[in-house]
């Protein structure tokens, strides 16, 4: 298809490289430059959506992040992207995109019924429709809300794109490259200042791009491109383009999103898609400008009406013509610059100007080029379908309420200008509570909260000559503040010809007898009728108006709507603006994509991965991993077609009759030392440790200040003021906070030091009635009698030339020792051990059988100390010192804590010996009582028993020690399963301890 | 994203630091006999105060000092921080 409206030789696209892309299928040309709005408006293709609600056509209104209408979806190198706005994502070769919320296509929409039966989905219709009867949310309701919600479908494919994050520091931060961010970053930029100018668009210039005005004898083109030059030139100055600072955080922290690559075919090698940056600025100059306001009437949602400036910098930038017989709609000069640019370009517009007898040079301009100009005159409604055809033109009283002489006039585009709205958003959320200027009836930024200005059109100042003045000023005073430097730049020359004046009018009333939708929000289909019966319905805050109609809460947060909103309730309700305030603005001000914000932290990346000095070996031998916490540990070690269960029984069972081997390197380790580290340990503790021994460990419990345990294990006295903890896995870390705590915060004059030592340490367990045959092998010069090294004895030793500690200390219940070496010697401690073991059965078992064992021993672990539990709950009850005070004690006593019927632990077999009972099943007395069946506890954990081959489990249960020998039901709902159970004692293995000290 | 003035490190992002709670908190004495309201008081009951609060921070990615920062909790302003031993102003 030909280019019908590109105009020759006009605008920044590159002639030379023509580009194909495809939309709906069909292939179209562009020029490198081109957005998808442009090549696409070039092709003369204005139809691309629907609306939300009433799926009534849609093309393009906008030429930026203001852009409600043309969202489309993007298929990129076998990438799928929803919510693209067309006039922000630039061509590439073999792009292809495509209408959504329409179906089957966009020419022919079924859903548009809805527009015909609009008069059933007025404002609020969900909350109305919706509710009756209740039984039909979720067959009918829900799946239809669901069908017919959100603009394209997400992939669920991996992206399999890079996105970065990226952390920096600036003196100064200036979000936008128009006339104000150029000149307040050159002048702090030639003041020493670390500046970084960010521009959400391809091409810097903002305003200066589209706009005839004169700087310093140049054009806004040639000033901005040498602005830009010399301060790419300079060491000091981050220039990035199509970056858009879209959040601004506490203590001047900003977020910008930088798109690295999605206007190319595809992602370069060695650069991410898209790069996040966090910036930590000292000041900020917010230069994000302003957006044009629509003008409401009549159907002026139908393609072909859009902004008088997005119809100029179409013309402009992309040499494109959004019509060939233009009607601009204006109560401002701005139109007339369109209108200006549409002669100069051989095409004849019509001015509709709502104002009665405005001047100034540009009328004036428009005038003298012969410009058909009708004043006091107003677009009633737009006619056409798909594309505006006509339109409905009226003169207008001069109290604005009265409509004349109503006529028809052709026209293929509507170019409306209803004045200026600046975009306050980030200055909003800094915390800046904004004013409302009666100048320019709009908001502007008040008081600054954080270290932010801002200048030039966001802060309402729309002429170019105060503009550049006060940025000149303002980068100067800024820059000064931070490097305390004198060196000012001259400001130039400004020649502008265009007023400020503009008509304090934006609804254009109905005709009688007619009933035409005056839509304020264009994504959203809200219209100026449903914010009328919101009203009428009793809702008064702008706040609730705006939740009840949806106003401005689309994907494009209401840029183009909010302040037409406000005007109308302010209207409806006879207030003045500021009286009814404005809604609150929040980050991001576009769209951000979800895997910018997500970075490289994804799939293996989203945490970390720790593995133990050990870890090739279990690799090597067929181990099966699982996350414990962030380690990887081995679960178990397959041996031909095994399963989880076969695996770990066959290790357990190792264990009881010969010896294993086990990785317990990721066990927390903290050195505790100091010459007051035993009395330490003493308030840590719920038991004694004063007269603990040097080469003795001790098994201990510490709670948290409410009474509940917070970790157990054992810890060893290695010299007179050094002492090494262990605790579990999981709450190593929260460990070592808690001691800090209490050392740095609470008792400041214990002489303490602690720290983790978890990764200087490599650790095996070996367990089982084979262990010290094992041990005299390892260390054949030591004496690892019963006498030598009883339970719970320490001692240093050599193994085959590498220094290494042994505890004896036991969790799977058996005659066991843990062998300590540095980490570096792991590897080679745990061949040794295997090629030492290999004549006693040694087989290495993992976390499962580990798991079997603790469990058949009654030994607590993570699921019983769940949070929930006093050592009372859990059989610890003997660890509690009554002599001494400790952390948490106090808590014992309180009345809930010390009730005789608390839930303690018990262990559970099933009746019939063969029925797993699955781990978190509710025990209750009669399982077919009546709902809520009362529940007397859960089971924590499940074994298969290797000593008796049955199912064990353990429990915690009310009143348990009384419930020894009792007959109950486990229930597992979920699993849909009941099991009689028969309540045991929770030691079922060995009660008497006699294997560990053997 | 705060930025925190650790009095040991310098400004640090929030991302270093992990949040402790009223810093005003006092722990009451070893083996001193108390009553379940106070030891209530001290366990579960905290003021949450809008505007100035004296809270406790530790800089879990950087020293692990515990340090109190004085912050206003509906603006975020940090007015002071301290070291864990400091004398409050």
């Amino acid at each position: 298809m030909s280019q019908d409206f590109r105009l020759d030789n006009v605008g920044m696209v590159n002639r030379e490289k023509k580009i194909s892309f495809k939309f709906n299928g069909k292939k179209y040309f562009g020029f490198e430059g081109d957005t998808i709005a442009s090549a696409l408006i070039a092709n003369g293709v204005h139809l691309v959506g629907r609306s939300f609600k009433y799926h009534r056509p849609r093309g393009f209104f906008g030429v930026g992040v203001d852009e409600p209408y043309a969202i489309l979806q993007l298929d990129r190198n076998n990438e799928r992207d929803p919510n693209i706005r067309a006039t922000e994502q630039e061509i590439f070769e073999g792009l292809e995109v495509k209408s959504v919320n329409c179906w089957p296509s966009v020419n022919f929409d079924i859903g548009a019924i809805n527009n015909f039966l609009k008069m059933f989905f007025p404002a609020g219709f969900y909350y109305k429709t919706f509710m009756w009867p209740p039984s039909f949310w979720y067959k009918i309701y829900e799946p239809f809300i669901r069908m017919a919600a959100g603009f394209g479908e997400a992939s669920i494919k991996h992206d399999k794109e890079r996105y970065e994050h990226k952390y920096e520091y600036c003196d100064l931060l200036i979000t936008g490259s128009g006339p104000s961010g150029l000149a307040s970053a050159y002048a702090a930029a030639k003041n020493g200042a670390r500046v970084i100018l960010a521009e959400d668009k391809p091409r810097f210039g903002g305003s200066l791009l589209t706009s005839d005005v004169n700087i310093g004898n140049q054009t806004g083109v040639e000033w901005t491109e040498k602005i830009i030059a010399e301060l790419k030139s300079m060491p000091n100055v981050t220039v990035k383009n199509r970056s858009q600072v879209f959040g601004y955080y506490d203590h001047n922290m900003l977020v910008m999103s930088e798109r690295i690559s999605d206007h190319l075919p595809k992602t370069q090698k060695y650069l991410p898609k898209q790069r996040l940056w966090y910036i930590r600025a000292n000041e900020v100059l917010i230069s994000s400008g302003s957006i044009e306001r629509p003008l409401v009437f009549g159907n002026n949602d139908t393609p072909g009406v859009m902004l008088s400036s997005a119809a100029k910098e179409y013309m402009k930038v992309y040499g494109v013509l959004v019509g060939k017989k233009p009607l601009i709609f204006t109560n401002n000069d701005s139109g007339y610059e369109t209108a200006i640019e549409f002669k100069k370009n051989g095409v004849n517009p019509i001015i509709l100007d709502t104002r009665s007898n405005p001047s100034s040079d540009i009328i004036t301009e428009a005038k003298n080029l012969n410009i058909e100009i009708k004043f006091s005159y107003v677009v009633v409604a737009a006619k056409g379908y798909k594309k505006v055809k006509s339109a409905d033109i009226a003169k207008i009283s001069d109290d604005k309420k009265e409509l004349f002489n109503i006529e028809n006039i052709k026209c293929d585009c509507i170019c409306v200008s209803g004045f200026w709205t600046p975009s306050i958003h980030l200055a909003s959320q800094s915390g800046n509570k904004s004013k409302f200027n009666e100048k320019i009836d709009a908001f502007v930024p008040d008081k600054s909260k954080q270290q932010e200005n801002t200048i030039g059109s966001a802060n309402g100042i729309f002429t170019l000559e105060e503009t550049i003045k006060d940025a000149f000023d303002k980068g100067f005073d800024v820059s000064n503040k931070i490097t305390e430097k004198n060196n000012k730049v001259s400001v130039p020359t400004v020649v502008e010809k265009k007023s400020t004046d503009h008509d304090k009018f934006w609804c254009v009333p109905l005709p009688k007898g007619k009933s035409y939708k005056r839509f304020l929000d264009f994504q959203n289909d809200v219209a100026v009728s449903d914010i009328e019966l919101a009203l009428r319905e009793g809702f008064r805050s702008i706040e609730h108006v705006k939740r009840y109609t949806t106003l401005g809460m689309a994907t494009d947060q209401g840029k183009t709507s909010n302040l037409n909103g406000l005007q109308l309730v302010s209207d409806i309700e006879n207030k003045v603006v500021p009286q009814v305030g404005h809604t609150t603005f929040r980050p991001p001000y576009t769209p951000v994509s979800i895997g910018a914000i997500v970075g490289r932290e994804v799939g293996k990346h989203s945490k970390p991965t720790r593995k133990s000095p050990m870890h090739s070996w279990h690799e090597k031998n067929n181990a099966v991993f699982v996350d414990a916490g962030v380690w990887l540990r081995p679960r178990y070690y397959k041996q031909g077609n095994e399963g989880l269960f076969e695996a770990s029984k066959r290790e357990a069972k190792n264990v009881r009759q010969n010896v294993g081997v086990c990785d317990v390197t990721t066990l927390g380790k903290i050195d505790v030392k100091g010459p007051d580290a035993a009395e330490f340990l003493n308030r840590v503790y719920t038991n004694a440790w004063l007269k603990l021994p040097v080469g003795k460990a001790r098994y201990g419990v510490m709670l948290r200040e409410d009474g509940i345990v917070m970790d157990d294990g054992t810890t060893t006295r290695i010299s007179e003021n050094h002492y090494h903890m262990t605790t579990t896995t999981a709450q190593a870390a929260n460990v070592l906070s808690h001691l800090e705590y209490y050392l740095q915060l609470v008792w400041p004059e214990l002489n303490v030091n602690v720290v983790s030592t978890t990764e200087q340490w490599a650790g095996a367990a070996i367990a089982g009635p084979n262990s010290r045959k094992l041990l005299m092998k390892l260390f054949s010069n030591l004496d690892v009698s019963n006498e030598g090294l009883p339970f719970m004895g320490y001692k240093e030793a050599d193994l085959f030339g590498v220094p290494a500690k042994i505890y004896r200390i036991s969790f799977s219940g058996e005659l066991a020792y843990e062998i300590n070496v540095e980490s570096d010697n792991g590897y080679f401690m745990w061949e040794k051990i295997m090629e030492v073991g290999q004549e006693f059965q040694i087989q290495p078992y993992g976390t499962e059988a580990l798991s079997t064992l603790r469990i058949e021993m009654g030994h607590v672990a993570g699921s019983e100390l769940d949070g929930r539990t006093i050592p009372y709950d859990a059989s610890l009850e003997g660890l509690v010192s009554k002599k001494k005070d400790f952390i948490g004690k106090r808590s014992l006593n309180r009345s809930a804590f010390t009730s005789t019927d608390r839930e303690k632990l018990v262990g559970l077999v099933p009746i019939d010996k063969t029925t797993s009972i699955p781990e978190g099943s509710y025990i209750v007395k009669d399982p077919k009582a009546k709902l809520p069946n009362p529940k007397l506890g859960h089971v924590s954990a499940s074994c298969w028993s290797v000593e008796y081959d049955n199912p064990f489990s353990l429990a915690i249960i009310k009143d348990g020690k009384n419930m020894i020998g009792q007959k109950l039901f486990a229930m597992s709902p979920l699993k849909n399963k009941t099991i009689p159970v028969e309540i045991v004692s929770s030691h079922y293995v060995d009660p008497e301890g006699k294997r560990v000290r053997s | 994203m705060l930025y925190i003035n650790c009095p040991h490190c310098g400004l640090r992002s929030q991302n270093e630091f992990a949040y402790g709670g009223d810093a005003t908190v006092k722990r009451p004495e070893l083996n001193k006999e108390i009553s379940d309201q106070e030891w209530d008081n001290f366990v579960y009951l905290r003021k949450s105060p809008r505007g100035k609060h004296l809270e406790l921070w530790h800089h879990i990615s950087g020293c692990r000092q515990w340090i109190k920062v004085e912050r206003d909790t509906s603006t975020h302003e940090i007015f002071k921080t301290y070291k864990a031993n400091e004398a409050i102003e």
